[in-house]
Parts: structure tokens; sequence; C-alpha cells
């Protein structure tokens, strides 16, 4: 269970030097198999990933998971205390291999069998990648698709995907619906999906609406969508300022 | 040959025991183990320090192993060897120096090493240089390596420097006649107040000749590194150089192409990157568990693989 008490998140606007407020005050329990946080562009949705994360700070509140504080935990420690990480735009690396990542997110030094149901799991054939670098040479989609292998291969109680559909349309969603899926089978942990899809927010039990770095909704799918798929809703600072 | 001399070997020329086929072994300046083959002859020089190594034409799958080995503090050598190639070899050198010094003089290597490979024979070169031992004595090696390739040769050079060496200044001359093609990748790392100098210069000569130049390295520490690498198009020709740096801490590395082009079928090209480790490989790593130590050790040593 992920507990979020009053986090907020401050910044530095590059242009003004002005701090402008990227979270401001989440409360937020996250208990569920399933749980989809969505929201308009700009809304604080990576944000809050990383800093469950660790890879951010916030400028105020505490983090638990399972009940232990992990506010001031660095990255490396929450990873070992199972938390996992996919990059909205994953990270290329010269001369690491397709083994060498898989290996790393394992814990262990992998066997090519392993290696192949790691990776056949998002659609690729070990064959033909268990040797590539994680360089140039491979498309985004390729990228985004180990990214994602990599999650599986760390068994994370809390997996957070940043935006996993961005780069894999060829790939069905149904694939990637399954993958969830048989990630939760194998451990029984929650699974929190950045996602603007209708069709991964479909499959949530949780949906979390953000906006303008607040909470905007939280509820099950059948009460949030509704919401969300109703257009015609003003905008917060037009309103503010009518 | 003693403890510390085997583990020189070991790393320089992965030896754990006699090699096969053709070897010269040579120890605190002296012979340490020689064979021959029927294809592979190698004679000692009677002017100066030094061996020729004569490959007959048409010599396939067969290797010659050189490694040096200094454990000698103080030591200071100059050894010239000679590679000749026959006509249509195919054929493995592996050459290599290891120098342990202990004590408080500076030992020093300088091979000069230089090929003469006939029409299209293939050569694959590995060189491997490595320092060890705690004396206050620097251990400095400067390899010559003078290439010339017959029409329709070819010579792949793999040259590593990894670990210990205080003082290296590395200089690659080659000629590269029609149809030949050279390909050199280098990879060095540097430490402390090390000081790394690469100095090639190739010579494109003849018609369809094609060149490229790899190098990669990591500079740690206060150590220092310069990279130059000066390609001349004389003819048609592909010419390729590519400088891939890494710095870390307060090191520095200078990378400087002159590429000139005197033919107007010359292609030529440069390209260096410098910087430091990307802060978001460290992060990527950190997520799978690793520390911000490891994730630095696994991105260098993949970076040199």
């Amino acid at each position: 269970m992920l507990e979020l008490r009053n986090v907020s998140f401050q910044a530095e606007n590059e242009d003004n030097g002005k701090e402008i407020e990227i979270l401001r005050d989440i409360s937020l329990t996250i208990a569920d198999q399933f749980v989809a946080v969505t929201g308009p562009n700009g809304s604080g949705k990576s944000t809050l990933a990383k800093i469950v994360a660790g890879i951010l700070t916030p400028t105020d509140g505490q983090i638990l998971l399972d009940g232990v504080d992990i506010t001031e935990k660095s990255i490396t420690e929450r990873a070992k205390m199972g938390i996992g990480f996919a990059f909205q735009q994953p990270v290329r690396f010269k001369g690491i291999t397709v083994k060498d990542l898989l290996s790393i997110a394992a814990g262990k030094d992998a066997d090519m069998s392993e290696i192949c149901s790691m990776l056949s799991e998002v659609g690729l054939c070990a064959r033909d990648y268990v040797n590539r670098e994680i360089n140039a040479s491979l498309s985004g989609g390729e990228l985004k698709r180990i990214e994602i292998a990599m999650i599986m291969a760390r068994k994370s109680r809390l997996a957070i995907f940043d935006e996993p559909e961005a780069g894999i349309d060829l790939w069905s969603f149904q694939n990637l619906i399954r993958v969830f899926e048989k990630m939760h089978e194998e451990t029984k942990g929650t699974i929190l999906i950045i996602s603007h899809q209708e069709r991964i927010l479909n499959i949530a039990d949780q949906i979390v609406l953000l906006s303008d770095g607040r909470i905007e909704k939280v509820g099950s799918r059948e009460e949030v969508m509704p919401e969300l798929l109703g257009a015609g809703r003003p905008c917060r600072t037009l309103a503010e300022k009518m | 040959m003693d403890i510390i001399q085997q583990e020189l070997l070991t790393q320089v020329a992965d030896l754990h025991e006699v090699p096969e086929g053709a070897y010269n072994i040579r120890a605190n300046g002296e012979l340490a183990g020689r064979n021959t083959t029927a294809n592979i002859d190698i004679i000692t020089k009677e002017d100066r320090s030094g061996i020729d190594i004569r490959i007959k034409p048409g010599t396939k799958s067969e290797s010659v192993h050189i490694p040096v080995v200094l454990s000698k503090s103080g030591l200071k050598e100059s050894v010239y060897n000679d590679f000749f190639v026959g006509e249509d070899c195919d054929v493995t050198i592996i050459a290599g120096c290891g120098i342990h010094n202990s004590g408080p003089d500076d030992s020093a290597h300088s091979g000069i090493h230089r090929f003469f490979v006939e029409k299209n024979a293939k050569v694959r070169y590995v060189e491997k240089h490595y320092g060890s031992g705690d004396g206050s004595g620097e251990r400095i090696m400067n390899p010559t390596t003078e290439i010339h390739l017959a029409e329709g040769a070819s010579l792949e050079m793999e040259t590593v420097q990894i670990k210990g060496i205080d003082s290296t200044v590395r200089t690659t001359n080659a000629e590269v006649a029609q149809g030949a093609s050279l390909i050199i990748r280098e990879k060095i790392m540097t430490h402390g107040k090390q000081h790394a100098e690469t100095d090639f210069k190739v010579d494109m000569a003849g018609a369809d000749s094609s060149v490229n130049l790899i190098s990669r390295s990591v500079a740690k520490g206060r150590s220092s590194q310069v990279f130059r690498s000066r390609i001349e198009g004389n003819a048609s020709c592909h010419g390729h150089s590519e400088c891939d740096a890494i710095i870390m801490d307060e090191a520095s590395v200078s990378a400087i192409p002159e590429l000139t082009a005197n033919d107007i079928d010359a292609n030529l090209i440069h390209e260096a990157a410098i910087g430091k480790i990307a802060g978001e490989q460290l992060i990527k790593l950190m997520t799978l568990g690793l520390t911000e130590k490891e994730a630095e050790e696994q991105i260098v040593n993949g970076f040199l693989k």
C-alpha cells in the first residue's frame, strides 16, 4: 500500500526564476491492483511518479510504503524495497546490452531461457535482441518494450509505468494489458499506470484525476470515467478569472 | 618465470600456459620462450633489440603471440619488432606489454612495431597494455605502430589500456594502398594523475581505400588524455574517425581531429563527443537497485567493453 500525505512539490521556473507549484498538497492512498493516474499535460502526473520512485524529493509531505516512511530514502533503497519505475522515455546506454540490463533488473545473471521468457512477454524474440546494445540502433518502440520487460523482471510490489502506451502503437493494447495482469498475478502488488489512454483507464480499479497539481477526483472507474469523458468543463484558470 | 610475470602475461595476452602456434615471450629484456611453425618464423635482430616475424604467403588461421613483461623496477627498453605478412595470409597477431613496478625507479617499454602486409592479406592485431605494482616509480609505455598495407590488404587493430600505465604516448602511422582497409579500435581508461596521448596519422594513398579509427575512453581522477587523428585523403577513399570519451572528477580530455582531402572523391568524417555520464543513465540503473557507485561502474564497463 502506498500512501501520500500532504505531498507538495515546487520547482523554479527557468524563464523567470519564480517558484512554481507542480504538486499541491496531494493526499492519496493506493491499495488496489490497477491504479491509473490521468490528467491533462502539465497536471503533475510524471512528477508524482518520480516523487514516489525517489527521483524527485517533495518540498513538503510524506510518502509511506506499507506503513514505512520512505520520504528520505534514496532511489536505490526504494528500488530494493520493491518500487519499480518504467520511464516514459527509456534511457540509452552505449555498450550495455539487453541481457546486461535484464540481468541487473532481475538481480542475477539471467540465462538465455530466462531472457527469452522476459522478452517474449513484450513481444520481442530474444534471439534478435539479447546481445543488442541499448543504443541508438534500437527504435523508440523497441526500447519501450525492453523497459517494460525490465520492470517485469524486477517483480516489484509497486510497479510504476509512466505512459507505457506511448511509442508501442504496433503492439496491441491487449498485450500490454495482459502484461499488467500477468505481473499482478506474480507479484500480487500494485501497478500504477500514468496514462491518457481510455483503454488503459478502462481496466483500472481506481482512477486518480490530476489537474493543475491537485487531485481533482479519485474513485472507481465508474465514478471517474463519466467526468473524464464529459467534455465542456471550463478550465480552472479561466474560471478563476471570470 | 615467476608469479608476477605470469600474472602480467595473463593480463596482456590471456595466456595461462604456453600458447598454441608461434610465440616469442620477452621477460625483463631477455628471451623467455620462443616457438616457430612451418609457416611462421621468428628471427632475433642482430643490429638492435627486437625480432623479425616472417609469415609465409597463404598462411591461414594461424596466430603469433609476442607478449612482453617487465617486473624489474627501473628497467627501460626499446624493442623493434617487424612483421612481414605474405600475400593472401589470414593471421592473428597478439602483442601486449605488462609492467609491474614495485620500486622507486621508472620502468619503461617502447615497442616499435612495423607491419608490412602484402597483397590481399588479412591481419588481426591485438595489443593490450597493463601496469601493476605499488612502487613510486612510474610505469611508462610508448608504443609506436607503423602499418603498410599493400593492395587489397586489411588490418584490424584492437588496442586496450585499462589499468596502471602512468604515462603513454601511442603513435600510429599508416599508409593504405588501393582497395586496402584499416580499422583501429582503441580503448583507454586513465585514473590518478595518468596521462595518455594517442596520435594517429593515416595516408590514404590508393583508390577505394578505407580507414576507420574508433576511440572510446574514460578519464577519471585528475588524469588527462589527448586524442589526435590525422587522416589525409590522397585518392578516392573513405575515412572515418571517432572519439567518444567519458570524463569524470577533475580529468581532462582533448580531441583534435585533422582531415585533409586532396582528392575530389575523398570522403572524410570525424565525430567527437566528450561528456560526463548522463544523470538519467545513473538514475535508471539506480531504479533497478544499483547504488550510484555501482551504476557508474556498470556504465563505464559497458562503455569500454
